[in-house]
């Protein structure tokens, strides 16, 4: 008698809360990037912010979706990187790593990623390998690339009379990519390439390597890499009266924090491209504000919006596939648009690309700019067509030609 | 016109003279170095967070209190080495009478923790400091291109290592400095008040690296980790040099500075290793250093 109710109360129990189960999924987000290095403040704890404020805005609780947020430090190192994925992959239960800045660590973690059949979704790197040559069906590259970055400051500057080129390239994965990507475009628009030289990663001191630049008599000086290196080496030229002696520093990849670091007074009139400007509209000033005040004040830079974004449209595909499988999530994620208030609307592609427009930024003036971080103004839009690379030129294997 | 492997002799004059002023600041933090180690037997890894808190401290005096770049260049040590001061009294002398390995890993913490600070609270990508308005601009050499506060650079660096030198090796001060490293015990009974000595030698030190810091503030960014991508090399400029030799620092560190700037034309990807390359070579030949004693 006892059992018989014990059963049937379990049996009405189950049947109670069964929808509820059925629908309860977990999922456990990694945000693996550059905590303490010189990539920190463009992705770092920001982007573990952006993350979170993806989950509130999602609602996810109320969907039956349960996250967890975890983060790391890579270091900027693929060893350190690959430890980090691997662990979470096989003894955690993370079943999407977001972010990785740092090309050489992006394309270790697409790899493991990959073997171990879990998803990654890559704000922070660039290379555009990631949906070329190294593309993967389990990564999808988010933000930006080497390609767009090219098309938008290269383009722009070989059209604005900049016919001859010279590069300093961060050496690793990146550099090569940037550099490689950025001569393309100069060469199919009529420039050339004078010189490279490849400078140690990362560096302080730059003048020996601009001065080698600077006798080159190439018209731009093209900087083939990020962060700190990047701000050492614009401040570094304008030490050595480059920008004076009339060659033209292309900046190839900028980020708002840099342009912070350096000061307005010494990165005015610096051309850079980006895909995400806190200041371009309403949704962008409003989630901005937000983000500030989760994060000491500080406004997101592009690598933080993906991380946002791309998090969003993740919950949006399990929601839809009502399951965490990788293959149908990620089959949803390609299948659905991707809409939100950072980057409108777009599209993610079958290489992995995820789709939207690109902006061609110059960077005010100490006179023109009214409030802390009020740093760019759009000289140009470059719709994701013309943007990213097509994909009748790809290299991934993905693609069916 | 000749040229040297393809590099014309004009561009290697401006790539000898850019390692100098590299060197510069090799020379003074692997002084520092040098100075703490001679006389306090103390491996001090927080030299690289102390060089960072030069810059800091510097540019905290521009924009919280309007103190210039002249004034700071003498406030910055001076509060740095107070800092320094309080450090030895506190800490390391309680580890005085252990093995070098405590005092290491000691300062070594300690440099972590202050780096630890400074970035959550200034960030990575780091702070914008401008070249005093005085030494802006340049003049154009013929070979190169030479930024006048690089040049003032050179000479503050010679000049500030040439008089530590002299102060340590010519005068009576210097006297009773080497006499205390050499037996604490017979000095202390001439009289000497060696604790002190030691306490404002380690503020000496620190005080150096911190001068650095400042001379360093305008051209790279003022950066939490600016002395961690440094240190590692300066202590190889160290051992080089000889631990504990004045002389050996200085030469060194100009020396070194002067190859990775050659090394920075030649081969541009090996910039990095080759002062790591020539301390292998000497710790083989001469396991001393090439200015220390044998042990």
């Amino acid at each position: 008698m006892k059992l018989k109710t014990l059963l049937l109360g379990s049996v009405f129990g189950a049947l109670l809360v069964s929808p509820a189960l059925a629908q309860q999924i977990s999922v456990k987000a990694g945000v693996l990037n550059d905590r303490s290095g010189l990539y920190a403040d463009l992705s770092g704890e920001g982007s573990v912010v952006a993350a979170r404020m993806a989950v509130e805005d999602f609602k996810a609780a109320e969907k039956g979706i349960k996250v967890e947020i975890i983060s790391a430090d890579h270091q900027n190192k693929p060893d350190v990187g690959s430890t980090i994925a691997r662990q979470w992959y096989d003894q955690d239960g993370v079943d999407i790593i977001l972010d990785v800045p740092t090309s050489s660590v992006a394309l270790a973690v697409n790899q493991i990623t990959k073997e171990k059949n879990k998803i990654h979704i890559n704000s922070g790197a660039a290379t555009s390998d990631l949906t070329g040559k190294a593309c993967s069906p389990n990564t999808i590259h988010w933000t930006y690339d080497t390609y767009a970055l090219a098309q938008g400051t290269g383009g722009a500057m070989v059209k604005a009379g900049g016919d001859s080129w010279f590069f300093l390239t961060a050496d690793y994965a990146f550099g090569h990519a940037l550099e490689r990507d950025t001569a393309a475009i100069v060469t199919k628009n009529g420039g050339k390439v004078l010189g490279a030289v490849r400078t140690p990663f990362p560096g302080t001191d730059f003048s020996s390597f601009l001065l080698q630049a600077q006798a080159s008599k190439a018209k731009v000086i093209g900087l083939a890499n990020a962060g700190g290196d990047t701000i050492n080496s614009i401040k570094q030229a304008g030490e050595f009266g480059i920008v004076a002696g009339g060659q033209k520093l292309a900046g190839l990849l900028v980020f708002l924090t840099d342009v912070h670091a350096l000061g307005l007074q010494t990165a005015q009139g610096l051309v850079l491209t980006e895909a995400f400007y806190w200041d371009t509209n309403d949704q962008t000033r409003a989630w901005s504000e937000r983000f500030a005040k989760a994060h000491g004040g500080k406004k997101p830079t592009m690598v933080q919006a993906g991380v946002y974004s791309g998090m969003l449209h993740y919950l949006k595909a399990v929601e839809a596939a009502k399951s965490k499988d990788t293959a149908a999530v990620m089959a949803k994620m390609k299948e659905l648009p991707t809409d939100d208030p950072l980057f409108g609307k777009g599209s993610v592609r079958i290489d992995g690309r995820k789709m939207h427009d690109m902006y061609l930024f110059e960077v005010k003036k100490p006179s023109e700019s009214k409030a802390p971080w009020d740093y760019y103004k759009q000289i140009a839009v470059l719709p994701a067509e013309q943007a990213f690379k097509p994909l009748s030129e790809s290299e991934c294997p993905l693609v069916k030609k | 016109m000749f040229e040297l492997l393809g590099i014309p002799p004009q561009a290697l004059f401006g790539q000898v003279l850019l390692g100098l002023i590299n060197g510069s600041f090799y020379a003074i933090l692997s002084l520092g170095l040098a100075v703490i180690f001679g006389l306090l037997n103390i491996i001090n890894f927080t030299h690289g967070a102390q060089y960072m808190m030069g810059a800091f401290v510097a540019w905290m005096c521009l924009n919280y209190l309007g103190i210039n770049y002249w004034a700071a260049l003498l406030l910055a040590p001076l509060i740095v080495g107070i800092v320094g001061v309080l450090i030895e009294r506190f800490l390391i002398s309680r580890l005085a009478h252990l093995d070098h390995l405590y005092g290491l890993l000691l300062t070594f913490g300690l440099a972590l923790i202050i780096q630890g600070l400074f970035r959550n609270n200034y960030g990575s990508s780091g702070l914008p400091y401008q070249i005093p308005p005085q030494l802006a601009g340049g003049h154009n050499l013929g070979f190169m291109f030479l930024p006048n506060y690089r040049a003032w650079v050179v000479i503050a660096s010679l000049v500030i290592c040439l008089a530590t030198w002299f102060v340590i090796e010519k005068t009576r001060l210097g006297a009773y400095l080497r006499a205390a490293t050499e037996n604490p015990t017979l000095t202390q009974a001439f009289g000497i008040n060696v604790p002190l000595l030691v306490t404002l030698t380690y503020g000496f030190g620190v005080a150096l690296a911190a001068f650095a810091g400042v001379l360093a503030a305008p051209i790279y960014s003022v950066n939490p980790n600016m002395g961690a991508d440094l240190i590692i090399v300066v202590f190889a400029v160290v051992v080089i040099g000889g631990m504990g030799s004045i002389m050996g620092a200085i030469v060194t560190g100009f020396g070194l500075g002067l190859i990775e700037g050659v090394t920075k034309v030649f081969y541009p990807e090996a910039s990095a290793t080759v002062i790591f390359i020539i301390m292998v070579l000497v710790l083989l030949v001469k396991p001393a250093g090439l200015f220390g004693r044998p042990a």
